[in-house]
């Protein structure tokens, strides 16, 4: 049964008729809510900077058909990232994972504020001393 | 005939650039003065040669010349002549005409009218301006020809990608290559005031213009982009942190730090290093926006190329540019002084958190853009979208709002912040009732959009404080460029808190005279008919909206259309909009059911973010004009104005000051 859901997009994309959450909504408003802040954050592999939540592709409603129905089955969003990072790899995940490839970008926030830090202070420290003076 | 014609004049401009760049270097020397004069005849020159030439590039996607090889390529016989004219800048070659010709009619522009700048600043900034230039010539001449020929010439051309064809999107590349094309003159102007170690209020009152002038393109063309994603895309997205949006939003930080700065340089001769320095990143950053663009690197609805020759020519220009100005400056640093002296804790203090804090999204966006590409060379794949940009950001972002709401309120030189406690009472004031309120009636929405909320709702009142007991007739039109500029921020960040808290969507597969409930409004579909234009088939739906129990029907017709060449079907959105609000309806396809699935969304108060982008636009064209006439009035008087009394508000000029 587990190896089958993982069987069932290989196959979908071609095969079998639309998926029914590709423009189906989840009943609940707040699964649906998850399920499309989830969407949100997934790349459409096949299109242009496009989530899967924005794109018409046949693809991302497949994709959109599973975030529902894994969400609809009680799963939790980011397992379901997780699973979709593990067939796709991190380029499915608009959120980059920190990882031993992309840590510099979440130091960048922090390396910027420091050298903006730094640049302030050296500019007004020496500048507080000659306002004083007037 | 024609083309030739235009590739000869192209190559005679060309030509004149390398005589600006050369003769106008040459007589900067001692000896080469007398040919001072003669240098600013050739870049008026030179711009109508290469005008003229892009305006032939026009006449042949008009007359739909397909013996040219680029026309066949873009154009069709059949399209309606507003995307013939806007496919001759559709493209690659086009662009980087439509480039050189806005860069050489600016040039012809700063030639013909800036009196005011000391002539030999005025000659090494044509020198410089001539220098990019020749940049984008060479790329032209050698490795991408407009005006290439094709034999024999084929029947018919391919068309225009039919996304592209939108009134909004014709004119959305040609605004941000202004704005760029500005950045480029600014970037000139600073090397000319480098190259003379004439770093000072002159040069930053030449310069001023045309950063505001780049800085108004850029942001009506970051509007207008934002605007036709919207609703050309068919899901009511308007910002995706997409590599090509980001390469347009980086200069217009960039140009926004440097446009305050600049400010500060002409009326308080403060800030010099930092506005030149601003000047090259701003311009760096159109370039490497150009780059991410036309170099196809990425793959995206914008790059239309995908050619690595062209990206490593682009590359190399950037790297010159940017070395070569990195060096100069590093050779001139030690003569731009610092300029006046102020405290942290003034309205030039604010100015500089702020550019810094600008610099620091710069940095972000620039980060996330380019990470990706980075680790593709080494073989990973990752992606970077809105759920890194928005929160990243927004640690830049939210403290800047603050600074941006006091920095107008308090005193140039240094403020004891007494008065301004005062007055920032009523921002305060609400953004606590906005929080409240958001609280009690929106209930669980996420903190972004929430901090959205507040800090608009105090930025707005804030931005409008500046006019607080001022005489309202004498304030100068550049104080009320100012206050709609930055009202306008709150503006657009209501919209965009909105959008992402407030959002209903429906999704639905209908039938004929189902009715359906999105927000307060009831939604009937009651038929699907065929229609056709020039160059499209469609179908079209008719729906019947009622907003909440009132009986008045509005008629959406959503549209979903084939193109027939080439051939790619699009979805045109119906839009309706109220007050409070957009409803937003797309027609998907029919099921083997015979149900036709509808997309519905009622997006409360979104269209403010793009009011709020205009507003901003507006405020930059009132500062504009109400700078450049005042300094044309003052053509005589001193530079700038010196103090009066220490820690006092100056009388002329930094009149922004509560008096």
């Amino acid at each position: 049964m587990f190896v089958a859901a993982f069987m069932v997009p290989a196959s979908a994309q071609d095969t079998l008729p639309p998926a029914p959450y590709a423009y189906k909504q989840l009943d609940d408003p707040a699964k649906e809510k998850s399920a499309q802040d989830l969407m949100m954050t997934l790349r459409c592999l096949t299109c242009q900077s496009q989530s899967i939540a924005d794109s018409d592709a046949p693809m991302a409603g497949d994709m959109r058909h599973q975030v529902r129905q894994r969400i609809e089955a009680g799963e939790d969003p980011e397992a379901i990232r997780a699973w979709l990072i593990e067939r796709y790899g991190d380029w499915v995940s608009y959120e980059p994972q920190v990882t031993a490839m992309t840590w510099p970008l979440f130091a960048a926030p922090i390396v910027l504020l420091l050298i903006a830090a730094l640049l302030l202070r050296k500019r007004f420290g020496r500048a507080r001393a000659a306002g004083d003076k007037s | 005939m024609i083309a030739e014609i235009a590739l000869a004049l192209l190559w005679l401009a060309a030509a004149l650039a390398v005589l600006q760049l050369g003769l106008g270097s040459y007589a900067l020397t001692a000896r080469g003065a007398e040919f001072l004069r003669a240098i600013r005849p050739i870049a008026v020159v030179q711009g109508l040669l290469v005008a003229t030439a892009f305006a032939l590039l026009i006449v042949l996607f008009l007359r739909t010349d397909l013996s040219v090889k680029l026309v066949a390529a873009n154009s069709h016989s059949l399209k309606p002549i507003i995307y013939k004219v806007a496919g001759a800048w559709g493209n690659h070659e086009g662009s980087m005409l439509l480039w050189v010709t806005v860069m050489g009619l600016a040039g012809s522009f700063v030639a013909l009218l800036e009196r005011r700048l000391n002539e030999r600043t005025m000659v090494a900034t044509l020198a410089g301006q001539a220098f990019v230039s020749l940049g984008f010539y060479a790329f032209m001449l050698f490795s991408s020809n407009p005006f290439e020929r094709l034999n024999p010439a084929p029947v018919e051309g391919n068309g225009l990608n039919p996304l592209l064809q939108d009134p909004g999107l014709a004119f959305h590349p040609p605004t941000l290559y202004i704005g760029y094309v500005g950045l480029s003159i600014a970037f000139s102007f600073a090397i000319g005031a480098l190259v003379t170690r004439d770093v000072g209020p002159a040069f930053a009152r030449a310069m001023r213009p045309w950063v505001m002038g780049a800085w108004i393109f850029l942001t009506l063309g970051i509007t207008a982009g934002s605007w036709w994603a919207y609703y050309e895309l068919g899901w009511g997205g308007w910002w995706f942190w997409d590599p090509v949006e980001n390469a347009s939003l980086m200069p217009w930080l960039a140009a926004t730090a440097l446009l305050h700065s600049v400010s500060v340089l002409a009326t308080r001769n403060a800030l010099k290093a930092w506005t030149v320095m601003l000047a090259v990143v701003a311009f760096s950053m159109s370039m490497v926006g150009t780059f991410l663009v036309r170099s196809g690197i990425l793959t995206s609805v914008h790059a239309f190329a995908v050619d690595p020759e062209r990206g490593s020519f682009i590359l190399a220009l950037l790297a010159i540019y940017i070395g070569g100005a990195l060096a100069l400056f590093g050779l001139r640093a030690s003569t731009v002084t610092e300029g006046a002296r102020f405290h942290l804790f003034s309205r030039e203090g604010a100015l500089v958190m702020n550019n810094v804090l600008l610099v620091g999204v710069l940095g972000i966006v620039l980060m996330g853009t380019l990470y990706p590409l980075v680790t593709e060379a080494f073989g990973t794949k990752v992606s970077v979208g809105p759920p890194y940009f928005n929160p990243v950001s927004a640690i830049f972002v939210f403290p800047m709002l603050i600074i941006m709401a006091a920095g107008p309120l308090m005193r140039w030189r240094s403020d004891n912040g007494r008065k301004l406690t005062n007055l920032m009472a009523a921002p305060a004031l609400a953004a606590a009732a906005a929080l409240a309120l958001v609280v009690v009636f929106a209930g669980d929405i996420n903190l972004l959009p929430l901090l959205g909320l507040v800090f608009a709702a105090g930025l707005a009142i804030a931005s409008v404080l500046p006019l607080w007991k001022r005489n309202l007739r004498r304030t100068p039109a550049h104080i009320y460029g100012m206050v709609i500029a930055h009202l306008g921020i709150a503006v657009a960040l209501a919209g965009m808190a909105s959008e992402s808290a407030f959002n209903t969507e429906k999704l639905v597969a209908s039938e004929f005279g189902q009715s359906h409930k999105v927000g307060p409004w009831n939604i009937e579909l009651q038929g699907v008919k065929p229609v056709a234009g020039a160059n499209w088939t469609a179908l079209e739906a008719r729906l019947v909206a009622r907003y909440g129990d009132s009986n008045v029907q509005t008629v959406l017709a959503p549209q979903s259309r084939m193109f027939s060449s080439p051939p790619t079907a699009t979805n045109e959105a119906a839009l309706l909009t109220r007050w409070n609000g957009q409803l937003y309806v797309v027609l998907g396809e029919e099921g083997e059911d015979g149900r036709w699935q509808l997309r519905l969304w009622w997006k409360p108060f979104v269209p403010l973010i793009w009011y709020g982008g205009l507003m901003i636009g507006l405020g930059g064209i009132l500062a504009l004009v109400g700078r450049t006439s005042r300094d044309r009035r003052r053509k005589d008087q001193p530079e700038f104005e010196p103090l009066a009394e220490p820690a006092e508000p100056t009388p002329a000029g930094g009149r922004e000051a509560l008096a």
